[in-house]
């Protein structure tokens, strides 16, 4: 049996920063940047960290799969929200996955993303290999005008595979171009020609010649060349050493995306998939401190899978708003007011108890009433029978949802204000008020469709913790 | 159903501190401003009271827990003091309970005071604060504002009122509760505001802007209640008598059953039925003198007319804008002002709200006083949010009325 892809996914967030709006404000103190201030970059909310991107990207990719089947999950990021507390636990929990996953968080590289999934690869149990990255860069930096955010999912397992893996390569060389201390901030990046002459061209181009030999395929007859290096010209010129054809070359969406981290070289695959055709081979390379380089030949499943994902790829929103970019990143100190001095202490114990309510967002259904109800309680509302525990648990957040009220709070403290939120009724029952996520002004109406997204909740600044719960975004054109 | 309460129990006498922000005190001595007023009225002596009970919704703002900050305020002799919190129906709650202990025999005389300390906050509005452990990781928080502005969205939804016709409306609640509150010396806001001061407004909580919303302030209020008999050997004549008390809380059919469309107060409804029952009216648009409802928003003062049956369903924004609520209306709402300009001190507003209907079926409500001999008095509390609240109606009268 084949082992090999059998399907990804991938979450870009909406707003797109326009890069013109970043260089406008810093251009006084460096002008230099202004050959960088072209297109945008993805940039997520402020309730969106790697985990939240990654569960987006992980609900894409097992759209129509049963999720029952899923053996392994794996989160790879140099972002990870928690130094202690399985990061890929908290994607389990919101996917609803079996407690009987193997979890693992993969990180310390940019690498990190490939190699889990070259891992999952060898092994040929079904592995949902995530890879998301929500890097913080310094005003006025390089890193800020390329940086963006996003994230992405590929399904490695055995069986009707989209893409057969046709084997890998890997090398490990302590090559710091750049390096980020645990616990720090922002990455430190040395002199960018040393990078592009002694990293991405003898490094990783020696490992793509090396993969191609080891495996036995001509450069020639690689359609698509995914590698994943943020520097214009960089992907070519490696293409052009190795013998792959120049149109081969995959787009690296740093005009639309910007550079991603870990989730990049898995964004440019499924991007590329998107694209492909039966029976094309298509090379993944990723770079840091080493290279990985995977080939794949894709079959006669992947037009069916990319039919299917083809709507979850959004077209973005341009945002010109900087300082709000900068305050999402902890980057600007806005006076947030009292109402923001509300204590949001999670006892452990209560989130013990309701994991699946709210990590799952998994309701009830009465067995004997039929009514569906968030959250299950020991009596059901709305029946005369005073039966208990006759609650079956009920997935919602896989459930589109219509708006029966809602507002536009400028009261209550938002990062992101005004706060939006409201009643909404699922279809198929149940209903909930719930906090409205990346909505724009005009976008909210009684009647409206809304989907679900696993976000974060609120922060307790004072204990260094995040509360993670579900909210409602509007259903856009060609989803749900 | 039970025999209710109908003229079981009268009020003996009341107090009223004036509403505002009170730099100038705390808690204890809003008591102390409003209970001078009462036991003066009532005409007996602090040792006769035989039992008291405080509303306060905020206590962890103003007075912290228990009911000894009033026995310890007021120097009561000795009695059980009892706090109750009910969201914004604190007030009402403590007059339920010295009104049920007179009505059972265990009290002969009995005290109600409400109190809240809201101006130590550092800003205006309510305070935030948890809703409980599963609430705070499932919930919203939100605001006041924002909670009860859904009803507007829903409410015009469904009964096809444009976005524009609804905000007159609304304006025209505002407008006339400051022309009211300007009448009365006791009430925190004083000003007139003009219709287009409202629709202009900054917006608070789409689809409501500054003057949509109460303010919050310090204030307390108080009854003191017996029999009327007792009433009427301690020498009092015109005896204003409670009619009706109802209280109703969700039990989550709102928020978690599907049935509710979000466009009106569930529990109001219930309530209201029920005390009119109890009161005896069957016609509450032609029987009811005076309301003062919980006029948080201006939106929930409009569809509470609906809700306490006065209009009907959807054609309450077009009694307002009709007039039938202005002071010099059919039916006036708010004639002192309501939570609107009087104020908003959380437990001490349904008192507050019976304060006013008592001095106007007394007699005694000086600029404000309604010349057509007022009969059954309504108060409104609503707590919480529309999803998921508390509701109270107190109808009172004159005793035998």
């Amino acid at each position: 049996m084949d082992v090999g892809i059998l399907s990804y996914g991938l979450y870009v967030p909406r707003r797109r920063l326009q890069r013109s709006s970043i260089y406008k404000t810093n251009r006084w103190y460096a002008p230099g940047l202004g050959g960088l201030a072209k297109g945008e970059k993805a940039i997520s909310n402020w309730d969106e960290d790697s985990v939240t991107m990654a569960v987006e990207a992980g609900r894409y990719c097992m759209d129509g799969i049963d999720r029952g089947l899923v053996e392994s999950i794996s989160l790879a990021s140099t972002t990870l929200p928690f130094a202690d507390r399985s990061n890929a636990g908290i994607v389990k929990e919101a996917l609803n996955l079996s407690d009987n996953v193997m979890t693992a968080d993969r990180t310390g590289s940019l690498r990190a993303g490939t190699s889990s999934l070259m891992h999952a690869l060898q092994n040929g149990a079904m592995a949902l290999c995530l890879a998301a990255d929500r890097r913080k860069s310094k005003v006025a930096s390089t890193e800020e005008m390329n940086y963006g955010d996003a994230s992405a999912a590929v399904l490695a397992g055995s069986g009707e595979v989209i893409a057969k893996y046709l084997g890998g390569y890997s090398k490990t060389v302590d090559f710091v171009d750049h390096y980020r201390e645990t616990g720090a901030d922002f990455d430190y990046a040395w002199e960018a020609r040393f990078v592009r002459d002694e990293g991405y061209q003898k490094i990783l181009g020696s490992a793509i010649g090396a993969a191609l030999d080891k495996l036995g395929i001509s450069a020639a007859a690689v359609d698509h060349a995914v590698i994943s290096v943020p520097v214009r010209g960089v992907p070519q010129k490696l293409a052009a050493v190795a013998g792959i054809a120049p149109e081969a070359v995959a787009d690296s969406h740093m005009a639309t995306v910007g550079d991603t981290g870990v989730s990049h070289p898995m964004l440019m695959l499924a991007m590329t998939l998107q694209n492909a055709k039966p029976g094309e081979k298509v090379l993944l390379a990723s770079f840091g401190q080493g290279a990985d380089v995977m080939v794949f030949e894709t079959t006669q499943h992947l037009p069916a899978v990319n039919q299917r994902q083809a709507h979850f790829i959004q077209p973005g929103l341009s945002d010109t708003n900087y300082s709000r970019y900068l305050f999402h990143r902890g980057l600007l100190d806005i006076d947030k007011g009292m109402r923001a001095e509300l204590d949001e202490k999670q006892p452990g114990t209560s989130l013990a108890r309701d994991r699946k309510t709210v990590l799952g967002l998994i309701g009830g259904k009465c067995s004997e009433s039929g009514i569906v109800q968030f959250p299950k309680t020991d009596l059901p509302v709305n029946t005369l029978s005073r039966a208990t525990g006759t609650f079956e648990d009920y997935p919602l957040a896989d459930r589109v949802a219509k708006v029966l009220s809602y507002t536009a709070d400028r009261l209550a403290y938002s990062p992101d204000p005004p706060s939006y939120y409201g009643m909404i009724d699922f279809n198929g029952g149940g209903r909930m008020v719930a906090e409205f996520a990346d909505i724009e002004e005009g976008e909210a109406e009684v009647g409206r469709e809304m989907r679900m997204v696993f976000r974060i909740k609120a922060f307790d600044t004072l204990r260094g913790f995040r509360k993670y719960f579900w909210k409602a975004i509007p259903v856009q054109r060609g989803e749900s | 159903m039970a025999s209710g309460i109908k003229d079981k129990v009268a009020i003996l006498g009341m107090g009223c501190a004036r509403f505002g922000e009170r730099w100038d005190t705390d808690a204890d001595g809003l008591m102390v401003e409003a209970f001078e007023e009462a036991i003066a009225d009532a005409g007996i002596e602090v040792a006769q009271l035989d039992a008291a009970w405080l509303g306060v919704g905020f206590d962890a703002q103003s007075t912290g827990p228990s009911g000894i900050p009033a026995a310890v305020a007021l120097r009561l002799p000795d009695i059980g003091v009892t706090k109750v919190e009910n969201y914004c129906a604190s007030g009402t709650e403590s007059l339920r309970g010295a009104v049920y202990a007179v009505a059972s025999g265990a009290a002969d005389i009995a005290l109600a005071i409400g109190v809240e300390k809201l101006k130590d906050t550092g800003y205006g509005g309510l305070p935030t604060r948890t809703r409980g452990s599963r609430w705070d990781m499932i919930g919203v928080t939100g605001s006041a504002p924002g909670n009860f502005a859904q009803l507007a969205s829903a409410y015009g939804a469904k009964h096809g009122i444009g976005p524009s016709d609804l905000k007159r409306a609304m304006a025209h609640v505002s407008v006339k509760s400051h022309a009211n509150g300007a009448k009365n010396p006791k009430a925190h806001l004083r000003n007139l505001i003009d219709i287009d001061k409202a629709l202009n407004a900054p917006l608070i909580a789409e689809p409501l802007g500054l003057f949509d919303c109460c303010g919050v302030s310090d204030g307390a209020a108080c009854a003191i209640v017996t029999t009327p008999e007792i009433a009427k050997a301690l020498g009092k004549t015109d005896i204003v008598a409670i009619k009706a008390m109802q209280v109703v809380s969700s039990n989550g059919w709102e928020m978690q059953s599907d049935q509710w469309d979000g466009s009106y107060l569930h529990t109001t409804r219930v309530a209201a039925t029920k005390a009119y029952k109890e009161a005896g009216i069957t016609d509450p648009r032609n029987q009811l003198s005076l309301t003062e409802v919980h006029d948080c928003f201006s939106i929930t003062e409009l569809i509470t007319m609906e809700d306490l049956f006065i209009s009907r369903e959807g054609q309450g924004w077009k009694d307002v804008l009709d007039g039938l609520f202005d002071a010099d209306g059919k039916v006036p709402c708010q004639i002192d002002g309501g939570l609107k300009c009087f104020g908003h001190p959380i437990g001490a507003s349904g008192l507050r709200m019976v304060y006013e209907n008592y001095l106007q079926l007394l007699g005694r409500a000086r600029e404000r006083q309604r010349q057509d001999s007022p009969t059954f008095c309504l108060s409104h509390n609503l707590g919480g949010m529309p999803s998921q609240n508390v509701s109270s109606v107190s109808i009172i009268g004159p005793l035998g009325a």
